[in-house]
Formats: C-alpha cells, sequence, structure tokens
C-alpha cells in the first residue's frame, strides 16, 4: 500500500536528477535540507529518526545528494524523505517535504474499530510495520 | 434656557442644524494617528450635495453626531470623540468620491468585531443625502490587532499538524448540494478522500434536514474520513458544518465533532460576527481547525457603489479567528477579477500588506505577529486550470473541486486523483523553474500520459471557462507600457 504523504505522493518516483533538482530549489530559496528516515509511517508519527543534524551549511546539492545515498545504503528498507526548512519571521517551518525512498514492501496500516454507545466508533489506525515486523 | 443661544451670533453651539463640516467632522489637515482606525469610503453623493459635506456626514453619523446640535456634547471631549474626514478624492469619469475618515481607538471595544462593525457600517449607509456608499478599506492599527486572537491555528500551524508542506491543499463539497443521505453522503466523502483530496466539506446550506440529520452525517463522514487516512496513511479532515439556528445548538455540534474526533468543522458567514468569533474562541480552546464559508457576502460585496468590499471582510474575519475562508478563485463560476483576489489573498496570508491601487489596497495594512488564514478558492475549477490558479493564487491556498471531483467519468476517486496528480506535477515543474504558466497545458499532458484519471478530466472539461464583465474592478488600472 503506497503511502501518499509528503509533496509527490502522486507522481512516479523521482529519479536522482529531479530529487536533486528540488533540492536546488530549496537551496535556492535558502531553506536549508534535512533527511529524516522511518518504519512507522503512521501519519501522525511527526518526528522521524534524523539522518544527522539539518545541513545548514551545506550549499551544494550535489554533496546533499551524496549523504542522501549514504543513508540509503544505511537504511535500504526504510522510508526517507527530504525536507527544505524555511525560519523566516512569521513562517520557521517546513517549506518542502517529500518522500525519496519507500521499502520494497509497503505493509499499510490497519484501521482498528472499537464499537462504543450511540451509535460511535473510536478509530486507531495501526502501523503493519510496527505491528507485524519483519524478520 | 441653558443651551440655547437666542439672539447671539450663531456658534458651534446654536440650536438647529448645521453643516458636519462646520462641527469638526472634516478636518483637511488631520494627520492620521498610528492608533486611529482609517476607512476609506466610495460615496456618491445627491445632487446638490457637497462631496466634502458628505463625507463629514459619514464622519459624523459614524461616530458622534446627529442630525442636529446638540448641547450634550459639550459634556464630552468631542474633538477626541469625532471621527474626521481628512481626505476627499473624485473618481475621475465618474460621479463617484473616495473619502478617508479616522476613528480614534477609544471609540472600539477591545476584541469585538460586532462592536467595529456596528460602529463603522451600523448606521450611515441608510443616509438619504448618498445615494450610494461602500466601504472600500479599513486600516485596523497593531494597536486593535493585539486585542484580537486571530486565527485559531493560522496558515503554517495547520500544515504543521496535517503533515503537509510545499503544494496548495486540495478540497471537494460533496455534490448533489441537497438530498443525500447520511450514508451515501459518507460514501461521497470516502471516495474522494481515498482518491487523494486533503479535505472534503458539507455545502453552506447543509445543517441538519429532514433529508438528513446532522448527528447521522457526523458519524458516517468520520467513518469515511478515518478509512480514507488507514488506506493512504494521510491525515485527511472532513468540514462538519456546525451551523445552526442557536449558539447553543452550535457549541452541542461543535462537541460532537471533537468527540468523533473531526479535525476540522465549518460555519457560515451567516451565524453572525458574534457566533463566529465564539466559535474561532472554541476552536483555539479543541484544537479543531475553523472553516469559514462566506455565505451571503455577495449581496454586498459585488456592486462597486453600494455595500462593504470583501477586502474588509476579509480583515474582519482574520480578526475574529478563522483558519480558512473562501476569498475567490479568479477562474472560477463566482466572482472575482484577478487584481481583487489577489488584494483579498495578500490581506489573508502576508504580515505586512502594502498600499496597491492596482489591487484595491487603500491603507498599509500591518497584522504584526497575528497567523495568516488560508484562502479558499472554490466554484467551477477544474484539473485543466492548475497552472493558472497556481500562478494567480499562489501555493498557500485550499483549492477545492467539488463538481470538478465528483463529475469526473470514472468515479470520484479517480477525480480527485486527476486534481492531485495535476497540481503535484505543476509544484515539480515550477520548483524545476520551467515557465509553468506559459507551459502549463503541456506539463498537464505529460502528466496525463500515466495518468488515465487526468487525461479524462482533461479531455471532459477542456474547453470551460467563465469569461464574464467583472461587477467590481478597482479603479486603478495598469496601463500598458
Amino acid at each position: 500500500m503506497r503511502i501518499t504523504q509528503g509533496t509527490f505522493s502522486y507522481l512516479p518516483d523521482f529519479t536522482d536528477e529531479q530529487i536533486q533538482a528540488q533540492i536546488q530549489y530549496c537551496l535556492n530559496n535558502n531553506w536549508p535540507i534535512a533527511i529524516e528516515y522511518t518504519d512507522d509511517p503512521h501519519p501522525r508519527n511527526v518526528y522521524w529518526d534524523m539522518y544527522g543534524l539539518p545541513l545548514f551549511d551545506i550549499k551544494d546539492a550535489v554533496a546533499i545528494m551524496q549523504t542522501l545515498s549514504e543513508c540509503k545504503a544505511t537504511f535500504p528498507q526504510h522510508y526517507i524523505r527530504i525536507s527544505g526548512y524555511d525560519r523566516s519571521l512569521g513562517r520557521a517551518t517546513t517549506a518542502l517535504q517529500f518522500i525519496v525512498q519507500r521499502p520494497d514492501d509497503e505493509p499499510g496500516f490497519y484501521l482498528d474499530r472499537q464499537e462504543v454507545s450511540d451509535r460511535q466508533v473510536r478509530y486507531t489506525i495501526r502501523s503493519h510495520s510496527v505491528t507485524r515486523p519483519r524478520g | 434656557m441653558a443651551g440655547s443661544n437666542d439672539g447671539a451670533p450663531k456658534s458651534r453651539w446654536s440650536s438647529g442644524v448645521a453643516p458636519y463640516v462646520e462641527m469638526g467632522y472634516w478636518d483637511a489637515d488631520y494627520q492620521p494617528k498610528d492608533t486611529d482606525i482609517l476607512c476609506a469610503f466610495r460615496l456618491v453623493p445627491q445632487e446638490g450635495v457637497d462631496p466634502i459635506e458628505a463625507a463629514a456626514a459619514v464622519a459624523g453619523e459614524s461616530s458622534t453626531a446627529t442630525w442636529t446640535v446638540v448641547w450634550t456634547d459639550r459634556l464630552t471631549a468631542h474633538e477626541h470623540f469625532q471621527a474626521k474626514a481628512y481626505r476627499v478624492d473624485r473618481v475621475p469619469g465618474t460621479d463617484q468620491y473616495i473619502a478617508y475618515i479616522a476613528y480614534d481607538i477609544d471609540l472600539f471595544e477591545e476584541g469585538s468585531i460586532a462592536n467595529l462593525t456596528s460602529s463603522i457600517i451600523g448606521n450611515v449607509f441608510g443616509f438619504k443625502a448618498l445615494k450610494s456608499l461602500r466601504l472600500e478599506d479599513m486600516r485596523i492599527p497593531p494597536i486593535y490587532t493585539k486585542t484580537f486572537l486571530g486565527p485559531p491555528h493560522g496558515i503554517v500551524m495547520e500544515r504543521e499538524f496535517l503533515n503537509k508542506f510545499g503544494r496548495p491543499l486540495i478540497g471537494a463539497t460533496t455534490k448533489p448540494k441537497l438530498g443525500l443521505s447520511a450514508r451515501n453522503y459518507g460514501r461521497v466523502v470516502y471516495e474522494a478522500l481515498r482518491g487523494g483530496l486533503d479535505f472534503v466539506k458539507d455545502d453552506e446550506n447543509i445543517n441538519s434536514q429532514p433529508f438528513m440529520r446532522w448527528r447521522d452525517r457526523f458519524l458516517f463522514c468520520m467513518e469515511a474520513v478515518n478509512k480514507a487516512a488507514a488506506v493512504t496513511g494521510e491525515v485527511k479532515g472532513h468540514y462538519l458544518n456546525i451551523t445552526a439556528g442557536t449558539m447553543e445548538q452550535m457549541y452541542e455540534r461543535a462537541e460532537f465533532a471533537k468527540e468523533l474526533g473531526s479535525i476540522i468543522v465549518m460555519i457560515d458567514l451567516t451565524v453572525g460576527y458574534t457566533a463566529i468569533q465564539s466559535m474561532a474562541n472554541w476552536c483555539r480552546k479543541n484544537s479543531v481547525i475553523l472553516h469559514l464559508h462566506r455565505a451571503g457576502h455577495s449581496t454586498y460585496t459585488r456592486q462597486k457603489t453600494h455595500g462593504i468590499s470583501f477586502r474588509v471582510i476579509s480583515k474582519w474575519m482574520r480578526l475574529s479567528g478563522v483558519d480558512h475562508i473562501h476569498a475567490g478563485t479568479v477562474v472560477g463560476k463566482l466572482e472575482g477579477d484577478p487584481n481583487s483576489v489577489q488584494g483579498f489573498y495578500a490581506t489573508l496570508r502576508e504580515s505586512k500588506v502594502a498600499i496597491n491601487p492596482v489591487q484595491g489596497l487603500y491603507f498599509e495594512q500591518d497584522w504584526g505577529s497575528m497567523p495568516g488564514v488560508f484562502p479558499v478558492a472554490s466554484g467551477g475549477i477544474h484539473a485543466g486550470q492548475i497552472h493558472q490558479l497556481l500562478h494567480l493564487l499562489g501555493e498557500d491556498v485550499v483549492m477545492q473541486f467539488g463538481g470538478g471531483t465528483i463529475g469526473h467519468p470514472d468515479g470520484i476517486a479517480e477525480g480527485a486523483a486527476a486534481n492531485r496528480v495535476a497540481i503535484e506535477a505543476m509544484i515539480q515543474a515550477r520548483n524545476e523553474g520551467r515557465d509553468y504558466l506559459n507551459e502549463g497545458p503541456e506539463i498537464l499532458e505529460r502528466a496525463a500520459k500515466w495518468s488515465p484519471s487526468l487525461a479524462k478530466a482533461l479531455e471532459i472539461w477542456k474547453d470551460i471557462t467563465f469569461d464574464y464583465a467583472s461587477t467590481d474592478t478597482p479603479d486603478a488600472v495598469v496601463t500598458p507600457s
């Protein structure tokens, strides 16, 4: 089940050139790049693991692509995402964020329904990757 | 007789009717203070009425005056409380004038849109001496802005919660407008959300009718929302309309929406300024996003000579505190010329907005640290217009494609996917530095090659445009150089 988080999930997976073009767009806007990974893509899992600190001083897209490929080599079956961060006053938030690697098998989620009174259902989304880990 | 000056030369305090200009409501030398609220009115005086006297009358009747001298004015610091008209400009080629009026901050109750509006527009618009009157713009000073809390969340906070960055948010209104039962309504919501939209919404007139009561709708919609979130891994929402006949019913519906875990509710402008402010406070306290549908505004925002410009409504709504407000599409089925609409968007989103006659912005507006409101573009837009929409409206916008999703020949989910693909493809192209406005159709065609749903959407709607002359355009026109 292809999770569709991130800005470009409805497009075919990006080539390295396309990823680099988006990184360059962020650098052109003075938005430093951060690389993060996770094995739990639950929609409320905000804090993916950081692959090092945000690359505040790296202004070269090629160098960033190199760091990204190191991350991919280290975590070949994790989700990895790239973010560009805008620190300007009144914003101070992520300006762009998209997934650049997915595991070969995306197990998706299970919707848990707990029936309570007056026809209500309490919903919980559980990540299969957490409840049924591989291996 | 106290207060009467019979026999003495006429003074400011002689009983009887005096021109407003002689009572201090016109002052050409007045320097507006940073703490004043400033208004720009477009007025058309009746034949024989001097425009400056008309401006002074508007100033008087929207502040301290009445139609005749009253001795009780002498019990007050009337020079402080009276509004001052300080400038009147003729609009070339018309019988219209723009009058600028300053109001001291002490005339207004802190944190009350009801008071602000009753004060400025509560009295003068029926004035016989004017053929027509329109409130074009209002400058809200920082001292007054700080008495309001503003949007419960704002653009940045909403994106951080939704985990969606770098592209417009995408929504749709369930269609048909009326008549679906709750269970089938939920089906529309589920299909649209699983297909790729971020949001679906109730229409403004979906409240609680015999064909579908609110509680049933809320229950089925939340099943749809949660199921769609589970099959996509995204945070999804449906704007549950909590508009109702009384405040008590609104709170009841809001509480139920929250109990069911909805991330967002909506209200209609028709609930009134006080209800809107109360709901904003509730949403802020309960971490629920607040969407405002501007229902009914075009009864008074659309004609150039009489009413209130939507840019003023936008300001009041940002102060009251809404997270979303419908603000125009330019290229869709509803009124809105490009310059005026871009003026509305800037007013809602930016922190500092400059004077811009081309966009109809008469004053500088400094919002300080008040968060921005997401403008919502809704009404007759479709995937084939994405390049124009992105160019005109930018990225921090909610684009809603009701018909443009639900009318897709292959189904609602395919309609949703078509819109999502179109937007993502256009954002990718824009970021890559392409001239996406001119190459838009080509970018869409290329994406359509691998997205059959987009291909179908472009095919079926490619000739749809809504080209009518706008009824409300700013006075300033860009002359080609």
